[in-house]
């Protein structure tokens, strides 16, 4: 899967998950600022990413995720792991 | 505002409801005249697995009206229910015109977010430990509902909830009493809410035997007092009112519906489901309410009783009507033929009920009671068609599962200050 792709699959989550319209989701977006997204419901849209990609997130691994465009690199990070 | 304690009753001027019969005060008084039952086949889920199929489910309510569907996905059904009708509660209180420090939020509820618990608890048995939701504890508290509430309105006050099963709806107004009573509030948003018809929620009501099982006919399933009953029927629903020292209401113009002059409660220590023999908990509780209020019995024109369609319930409480109120005690209604039992939020609803009845000087009949169960203490149930009312005090009683009891007395707007 390439990252655009990736991209398009990540922001379908971000509409359903964070009840947030598809062009706010953009790589420069904030979780907390821009998609008004808390700490739990960041761990909600990490969940939806982890059942999308068939990835597994340790919780460690999202201290400093605060962006869309860290989330997208932590996807295809996973993604190359897996391949 | 008001700072010492006051024994004097406390001002109603705002209320909502989310029932069966009715999603706002209209409909809702409309469908207990039309002594009609809300009851029918469950929705919600598929009952072919269960004994009994039918509920009362306020199928037609959307919460979208009152929060965004963001919003709407991070509380659980009984947040909804709760939340709308205390909106539409203050609503009709307008202006409260108090500090939000001095407002309070006091809740009941019988057992919570069950329809969030079951569904996590079923991602946990299939997709195991990181598949639950980071908001499972947020929706299924308990109080979820009373912080949701003051989270949405900015009320800083004291906020709680009652966690007296059955009862709680009754309790919540009465505790909303004595806060306002001692001083510690000006306002507060009182009431319950419930939502709890669900797979195992179904289910574990039934195997208690509480449910009435007349799946053949669900709409004559909730008869209370009525020889044919079997069981009560699960509802779902909220009330809320908004209660304020009559003081205060009256300072800030405010239009009073009626106000509550009395509130009794104790507990049975008898059985964990049973009420105890003669209803003598019962008899106890409603005496508190009315020596809380400085009336008696013969000062009484309406019981709204807890009536819940039970063999047990409306035996013990028929019995402890005659001996509060004697023979020819006043005429007795239950708001549960027509909603089924609302549970946590029953009191709160039926508290409402019985005021608008006063101020429409009309009481409801009891949906689905036909004829007077010969066995039972005589009691003088109104049924049939609606029967004119005086203006005088009411008395609604509420009784939960562990033994709770707890009673309100009513009383009409037309009282004076002081």
């Amino acid at each position: 899967m390439d990252r655009s792709e990736a991209f398009a699959n990540l922001k379908a989550c971000a509409v359903e998950v964070l009840h947030v319209d598809e062009g706010v989701v953009t790589e420069e977006a904030r979780f907390k600022e821009d998609l008004d997204a808390d700490s739990l419901a960041l761990i909600e849209f990490v969940m939806a990413l982890e059942e999308q990609f068939d990835i597994t997130v340790p919780e460690e691994e999202l201290d400093g995720v605060t962006t869309v465009r860290q989330a997208l690199d932590l996807v295809m990070t996973k993604l190359a792991a897996r391949a | 505002m008001t700072t010492t304690a006051d024994r004097g009753p406390v001002a109603i001027t705002g209320m909502g409801v989310k029932t069966p019969v009715g999603l706002d005060l209209a409909s809702f008084w409309a469908g207990l005249c039309s002594g009609t039952s809300a009851a029918g086949p469950i929705t919600q889920f598929d009952t072919s697995e269960h004994p009994v199929t039918f509920a009362c489910e306020a199928a037609d309510f959307d919460v979208n009206a009152y929060i965004s569907p963001k919003e709407a996905a991070h509380v659980d059904r009984v947040t909804h229910l709760g939340f709308a009708a205390a909106v539409d509660a203050l609503a009709q209180a307008g202006d409260l015109g108090a500090d939000p420090a001095r407002i309070a939020v006091v809740a009941g509820t019988g057992v919570g977010g069950l329809i969030t618990l079951e569904t996590e608890i079923t991602k946990y048995v299939h997709k195991g430990a990181m598949r639950v939701s980071p908001f499972l504890v947020p929706m299924m508290m308990s109080n979820a509902t009373a912080a949701f509430i003051a989270l949405q309105h900015g009320f800083t006050g004291p906020n709680f909830c009652v966690v007296t099963a059955c009862a709680a709806g009754t309790n919540a107004i009465g505790e909303a009493t004595r806060l306002l009573r001692n001083g510690e509030a000006d306002v507060v948003i009182a009431g319950g809410s419930e939502s709890s018809i669900t797979p195992v929620g179904l289910a574990a009501f039934n195997r208690m035997g509480a449910l009435s099982r007349r799946k053949d006919d669900p709409a004559h399933a909730s008869r209370p007092f009525d020889g044919g009953r079997d069981g009560f029927v699960m509802g779902e629903g909220a009330g809320f009112l908004v209660l304020e020292s009559w003081d205060h209401a009256v300072s800030r113009g405010a239009t009073i519906y009626g106000g509550i002059a009395g509130y009794g409660r104790n507990t049975d220590a008898y059985h964990i489901t049973a009420p105890s023999p003669g209803g003598d908990g019962a008899v106890q509780c409603m005496n508190l309410a009315l020596q809380d209020a400085g009336l008696d019995p013969s000062d009484i024109g309406h019981v709204n009783a807890h009536g819940t369609s039970t063999p047990l319930n409306d035996a013990a409480e028929a019995e402890a009507v005659v001996k509060v109120f004697g023979d020819a005690g006043p005429p007795v209604t239950s708001v549960k033929g027509a909603t089924g039992h609302l549970i946590g939020a029953a009191g709160a609803v039926e508290a409402i009920a019985s005021i608008v009845a006063m101020g429409k000087g009309t009481l409801f009949p009891t949906a689905n009671h036909e004829a007077p169960d010969a066995e039972l203490a005589p009691i003088d149930v109104v049924h049939g068609t609606p029967r004119p009312l005086a203006a005088v005090p009411a008395l609604s009683n509420s009784f939960g599962f562990g033994g709770h009891n707890a009673s309100l007395v009513l009383i009409p707007s037309s009282r004076s200050a002081g």
